[in-house]
């Protein structure tokens, strides 16, 4: 840690881990509702479970890339951080916000948290992903607002760097297309067109920026690469994400009742859009292999190599899947969805947030570059575990939804849904039994942070 | 290689590659906005759809299932609802009001959201408008 004020990210990644035990908690909850449909019933719907899954995800992903940036941005910009003391009271704020909204999803029915929360004043709540309550919604804002000028503020005192640039764009643009989300007309055609201005502008547009930025910064510093290779590369792959990322959103606009040439741009632009995410893998294994020197966190080189063939895998390869508009006639809203919803947020997301924990946080905890041999090997176990196991979820809902497609809505006579999902009750047990996996991955990993801490720093393995 | 193409290259790459982008999308986003009036049954909204709506979502039936394929994959599609139902709104109605409150042995279930008769008038109603949005064919057959 070369600046005092990097210190403020540790609290942003230990929240961020600790949500991340709560989505995969209420993940496995859901898991055994698909398949003991009763499971838990009245208490915890399986809606309620699913809002505390998806709104875990996306909060503790945004603590990530907090932390992240207070990590990356003074060490980038070779300046304090413009003010470590608001971005603690941010922290703070966020944190409290995030309790009570999950809190309230789980004390009270959803419609008793929305007449308490005044959902009528301006209506918000009840849209996929954006469950929060208008006031949550409000405050998260606020908080984003407070980090960008802290952000921001310190990238204009500071030097400012291709990475830096990047990754402020990318926070402001996730802000900003964010404000779509208070836009709720009740045209449902309209309400759906602006929805995904949140939702898919956000993974496949301004989120790549932060992925894209994060992974530069982790790879200039343990290749020891030439930053103006690097930076080169950075700037390639969020070109290409932007040019087919934003009118790639027309892939979800095939069936919401907009005009059909939605079908030729969202099939054609979106059909581009693993590009860049092939690119990110060639980028990954190209600098690590050109490396000027091995640094002894194996762990972190592990996640960031890992965080590009996942993404790859998961956005690229089962996103193209089910991209193009003939095919997604029959796999929209299907598990061909949530299968690749699974892979490509881990992949991507998780993963990257994974990764600068991994880098930053021995550092962040006093050691002066890597954590222990045995801490690190606790870790890529955990790596293994988790990654493999996404696999095979991600495997056994392509499976289950294959059949859900031919059985609903293939054969000659159609079957319906519940009848369907009864039918392939064998693969959500196996789902479940890899989310088993993914959990006790999960639990080594979080192990690992306190097992070997009195062992030395791990040294670098002199290459062959 | 290294030399003919610099980073300022690929910058501006970025910048001016996203920018026309960004255009093109909000062209095509006016020119949607233009031609909706023909295709997403907006003749059809009054309050009771409004209504209908602002309930679908205080309930958050999103959570459960998904409406013209988007949302969750728990629970049947409904966005063509009215129709499996015979273009019986009273059948909607009667299947809501019916859960038991504390669910089927064994069986994915639906809560018992005690509606009054008005609000699942209302909610048929918002049911019934989404099933006369014009989808471009979609869902491939009646069973959503
Ligand atoms: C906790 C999950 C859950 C929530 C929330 C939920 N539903 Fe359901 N719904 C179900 C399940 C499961 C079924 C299938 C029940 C069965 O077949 O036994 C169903 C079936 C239905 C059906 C009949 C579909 C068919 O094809 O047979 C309608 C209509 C319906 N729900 C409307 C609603 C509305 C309106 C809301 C919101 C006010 C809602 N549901 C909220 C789980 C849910
Ligand atoms: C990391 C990047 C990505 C993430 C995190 C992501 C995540 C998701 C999620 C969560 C959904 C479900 C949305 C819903 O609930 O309705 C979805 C849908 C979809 N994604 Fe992605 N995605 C990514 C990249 C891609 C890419 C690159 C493609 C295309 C090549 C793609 C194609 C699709 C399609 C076609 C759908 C709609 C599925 C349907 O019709 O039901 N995605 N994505
Ligand atoms: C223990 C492992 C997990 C289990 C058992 C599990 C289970 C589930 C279930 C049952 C759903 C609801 C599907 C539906 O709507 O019907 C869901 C949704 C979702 N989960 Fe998980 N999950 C797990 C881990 C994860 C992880 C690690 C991530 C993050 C990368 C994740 C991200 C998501 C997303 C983005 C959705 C929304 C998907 C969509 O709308 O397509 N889950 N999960
Ligand atoms: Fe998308």
């Amino acid at each position: 840690m070369q600046y005092q004020s990097q210190a403020v990210a540790k609290p942003y990644f230990i929240a961020a881990i600790g949500l991340f035990v709560l989505q995969i908690l209420f993940g496995l909850i859901m898991g055994l509702q698909y398949v003991v449909g009763d499971f838990l019933f009245p208490e915890i719907p399986f809606n309620v479970a699913r809002m505390v899954h998806t709104n875990a995800l996306i909060i503790w992903l945004l603590m990530g890339f907090m932390g992240a940036a207070y990590y990356l941005v003074p060490e980038e910009s070779e300046t304090e951080l413009f003010s470590p003391r608001l971005a603690l009271v941010t922290f703070w704020v966020f944190l409290a916000a995030a309790v009570l909204t999950v809190a309230g999803y789980l004390l009270v029915p959803y419609a008793t948290l929305a007449e308490l929360t005044g959902n009528h004043l301006l209506p918000t709540m009840g849209r996929e992903f954006l469950e929060q309550p208008t006031i949550t919604k409000i405050g998260i804002v606020v908080v984003a607002l407070a980090f960008i000028f802290n952000v921001g503020m310190t990238v204009l005192k500071g030097r400012k760097t291709a990475i830096n640039l990047v990754l402020l764009l990318g926070l402001v643009g996730l802000a900003v297309l964010f404000l779509f989300s208070f836009y709720n007309p009740t045209n449902l055609v309209l309400d759906k067109y602006y929805w995904w201005w949140v939702v898919h502008l956000w993974v496949e547009g301004v989120w790549e920026l932060i992925l894209g930025a994060i992974l530069a910064f982790v790879l200039i510093k343990v290749t020891g690469v030439d930053r103006e290779v690097i930076e080169k590369w950075l700037y390639i792959i969020i070109a290409m994400a932007l040019i087919s990322g934003i009118i790639g959103t027309g892939h979800h606009y095939f069936w919401i009742g907009v005009p059909e040439y939605w079908q030729w741009w969202g099939s054609i632009f979106s059909a581009l859009e693993p590009l860049p995410f092939f690119m990110m893998t060639v980028f990954a294994f190209n600098m690590v292999n050109r490396r000027r020197r091995n640094h002894p966190n194996r762990a972190a080189v592990l996640w960031a190599l890992g965080t590009a063939v996942m993404a790859f895998l998961g956005a690229g390869v089962w996103g193209f899947l089910h991209t193009l508009s003939p095919v997604n006639y029959y796999t929209h809203g299907t598990q061909i969805t949530a299968a690749h919803g699974h892979m490509s947020f881990y992949g991507a997301y998780v993963m990257i947030v994974l990764t600068i924990i991994s880098y930053a946080m021995p550092l962040l905890r006093g050691r002066k570059v890597a954590a222990s041999n045995k801490s690190q090997v606790l870790e890529m176990w955990s790596f293994w575990l988790m990654t493999v196991a996404m696999v095979f979820i991600t495997f056994f809902l392509t499976a289950a939804g294959i059949l859900q497609v031919h059985m609903q809505r293939v054969m000659d006579k159609p079957l319906p849904f519940m009848y369907v999902q009864d039918q392939i009750a064998l693969f959500y047990w196996l789902r479940e039994g890899a989310g088993l996996v993914f959990l006790i991955g999960l639990i080594v990993y979080i192990a690992s942070f306190f097992i070997g801490n009195n062992e030395p720093e791990a040294e670098v393995v002199p290459s062959t | 290689m290294n030399e003919v193409f610099t980073k300022s290259m690929a910058r501006n790459i970025f910048y001016g590659g996203s920018l026309f982008f960004i255009l093109l999308f909000l062209g095509l986003t006016f020119d949607t906005t233009r031609q909706l009036p023909k295709l997403d049954n907006r003749q059809a909204i009054t309050d009771k759809v409004a209504l209908g709506k602002a309930l679908w979502e205080e309930n958050n039936c999103i959570g459960c299932h998904t409406l013209l394929g988007e949302g969750a994959y728990f629970a049947p599609e409904l966005g063509n609802i009215y129709k499996r139902f015979g273009n019986n709104k009273a059948a909607i109605k009667g299947f809501i009001m019916s859960r038991p409150k504390d669910g089927i042995p064994g069986r994915r279930s639906m809560p018992q959201f005690n509606f009054t008769d008005e609000e699942l008038d209302a909610i048929a109603e918002f049911l019934k408008y989404s099933s006369e949005i014009n989808t471009a064919g979609w869902p491939p057959n009646i069973q959503g």
